[in-house]
């Protein structure tokens, strides 16, 4: 799997896509794969504050229940509506499947998240293959 | 197959239906001697409220309901048919002493509604176990309320509140290792606490570094469960212990694996404040579907004053009641005084080991556990070799090489005629098999089923598809859980 480049990624497996002082942030193709068939998709209501490193919501699937970490702190300006009756478009496509879109607090906290290359090499620590 | 193990086959009645589609007009399993009272006039009586219409009931005789819900019987598996090594649950035997004792008039009969002075049998039974259960934790105080062992993690929790409001400041969070079992963290959610993760290093054990950057006078406690879902007992306990009540927090043990501790080492020795344990795991009474649970709770003397009411005490005449009067208590948690038959059942099984086959019983489960490791060492990937106690984790490493997960292992077990192992958990094993034999099981059990695992082995690299298609042998093959999460069928309804 490659990691598009046009955004950043965290460890806890989520990617963030900066646009100026707004992102939009989902899972990545990994945690989709661990995850398996996922089932339910909850996000905060438009307006909610997110704080970087902070949980804001969670994803379930047959296997488990997993937390989403904030990549960045920001207010909700958009939730994929989408995803609350087809939670398996995460499935099919992460990396196209966005959950929210924000308004950043700080568009330079996104500078410390990994690289598409760095979260690349993390995962194939992580999973050991 | 090729090497069929010897099991028992199953699912002999393959295709019962629902009861439902038994049914054909007028047929009735029962018949009503002639009305010898005054008949009563229900329209009258119930105005409105008179149903008329009795809905889409089965209408059936006796034989079609004794088959059916017999047939339905042998689709069933259970302890007494085969290993059940459902790791983390601690599938033990039920001795049938447990049962012939539950059974004894008295206590089958007794009703929680009887006045003590006619109850003092049952209190005897309830005084006795909190005593034996008591000294086999080296706690100091317990209450058996709680129904289940989450049940019993949020009384020790709202216990642990109580003691930190009592001290002036109820603090924000409990600290949970990455390896935890998952009511820990909803348990502290329940009860308004904020939860931190707390990893594990290499050994699968607690980062002592991290436990103490992380401790401060927020955190209300920490909930460990020793030894830990990785069948690993944390070696530096104490030190765990001590860093914690440097800071005032408290050491919170989830007991879940208290079949690899009994009658060796206690954890109120080694700095434990709360704990629970589960009579439906350790003391063997029944677990899962044979149910009811029960989770009591021991603590240290500083806790005393939360437990739940009532509490039993012996009164200056000797006779034995309920105290109600306990002004800090975090109040009741179960109507009555909890699963009373389970603590019947429990205090047979302590009873009939004695300190000596209780201390044997651990030393063989830890022996079982071990044995396992070593027969499927190599066959299947171990991600963490620190010695094992209770239960042992695989990973599915080099069977997902060939497209194979531990789920699709776990569905081929059920070929071999063996209940499926713990898949997919502790979290920090990606793809875990989670093994835990008990020491209800003989040499010739556990051979048989290390046979069937190797063979599944062998089957992954020989012909993957049929391990991915398993189970074969039963009812039913793959369910389609996601479907059934994401487009659920709550209700049967009929065709016409």
């Amino acid at each position: 799997m490659s990691y598009p480049t046009d955004r950043k990624y965290t460890k806890e497996h989520e990617w963030i896509q900066v646009n100026g002082s707004s992102a939009t942030v989902g899972i990545t193709h990994y945690a989709q794969e661990s995850l398996g068939d996922i089932v339910f998709v909850e996000v905060p209501k438009v307006g909610a504050e997110l704080t970087a490193g902070k949980t804001f919501g969670t994803v379930e699937s047959v296997k488990a229940v997993s937390d989403l970490f904030a990549p960045a702190s920001g207010t909700v300006t958009e939730v994929n509506a989408e995803l609350a009756t087809s939670p398996e478009k995460v499935n099919k496509d992460a990396h196209g499947s966005w959950m929210v879109k924000l308004t950043l607090k700080n568009p330079s906290e996104v500078d410390g998240l990994l690289s598409a290359a760095d979260y690349e090499k993390f995962v194939a620590e992580e999973s050991g293959h | 197959m090729k090497h069929l193990t010897r099991k028992a086959t199953r699912h002999v009645n393959q295709n019962e239906g629902l009861i439902f589609e038994k049914s054909s007009p007028g047929k009735a399993a029962w018949k009503l001697p002639p009305l010898d009272v005054p008949e009563v006039d229900t329209a009258a009586l119930l105005g409105a409220s008179e149903r008329k219409d009795l809905g889409n009931l089965p209408e059936v005789s006796e034989i079609e309901i004794i088959r059916h819900f017999t047939r339905m019987s042998t689709w069933n598996y259970a302890i007494d048919l085969g290993m059940y090594p459902l790791g983390s649950c601690t599938m033990k035997y039920n001795p049938r002493v447990n049962e012939a004792v539950a059974r004894v008039e008295g206590i089958a009969n007794g009703h929680p509604y009887q006045p003590e002075k006619i109850s003092q049998g049952a209190l005897h039974i309830i005084k006795t176990l909190s005593e034996q259960l008591i000294e086999i934790t080296g706690m100091e105080a317990i209450t058996l309320q709680p129904a289940a062992g989450a049940h019993g993690e949020m009384t020790g929790l709202l216990m642990v509140r109580a003691y930190h409001q009592s001290k002036g400041n109820a603090r924000k969070k409990i600290l949970i290792p990455d390896s935890a079992h998952g009511t820990n963290p909803a348990t502290a959610a329940m009860v308004n606490y904020a939860v931190e993760n707390l990893k594990s290093d290499s050994r699968g054990m607690v980062d002592i570094a991290a436990l103490a950057a992380q401790m401060n006078e927020d955190v209300a406690a920490l909930m460990l469960t020793n030894p830990n879902t990785l069948g690993v007992f944390e070696q530096d306990i104490h030190k765990i212990a001590d860093i914690l009540h440097a800071k005032g927090g408290l050491l919170y043990m989830d007991g879940a694996n208290m079949n690899a501790l009994v009658g060796k080492v206690r954890p109120g020795d080694f700095g434990v404040d709360v704990m629970h344990l589960n009579l439906h795991k350790t003391f063997s009474t029944p677990h899962g579907g044979g149910g009811p649970g029960s989770g009591p709770v021991a603590i240290k003397k500083a806790l005393e004053p939360f437990l739940p009411t009532p509490v039993v005490l012996t009164k200056s005449d000797g006779t034995l009641a309920f105290e109600y009067n306990r002004p800090q208590s975090v109040g009741r948690v179960r109507a009555f005084y909890g699963n009373f038959g389970m603590f019947v059942r429990a205090l047979a099984y302590i009873q009939a080991n004695g300190p000596d086959g209780l201390r044997q019983t651990t030393e063989d489960a830890v022996l079982n556990a071990n044995y396992i490791r070593k027969g499927l060492e190599g066959t299947y990937d171990l991600p963490y070799s620190t010695p094992t106690m209770h239960e042992v984790v695989f990973s599915d490493k080099l069977q997902a090489k060939k497209g194979v997960r531990t789920m699709d292992i776990a569905k081929r077990l059920i070929d071999y005629g063996f209940h499926p192992y713990t898949t997919a958990f502790p979290l920090i094993v990606p793809g875990a098999l989670m093994i835990e034999p008990t020491e209800s099981e003989s040499k010739e059990e556990m051979d048989l089923f290390i046979e069937a695992m190797k063979s599944i082995a062998e089957e992954v690299e020989e012909d993957p598809q049929m391990v991915l298609d398993a189970p074969h042998s039963t009812r039913v093959s793959r369910l389609d859980e996601t479907a059934a999460a994401r487009k659920p069928v709550l209700r049967w309804k009929p065709t016409v």
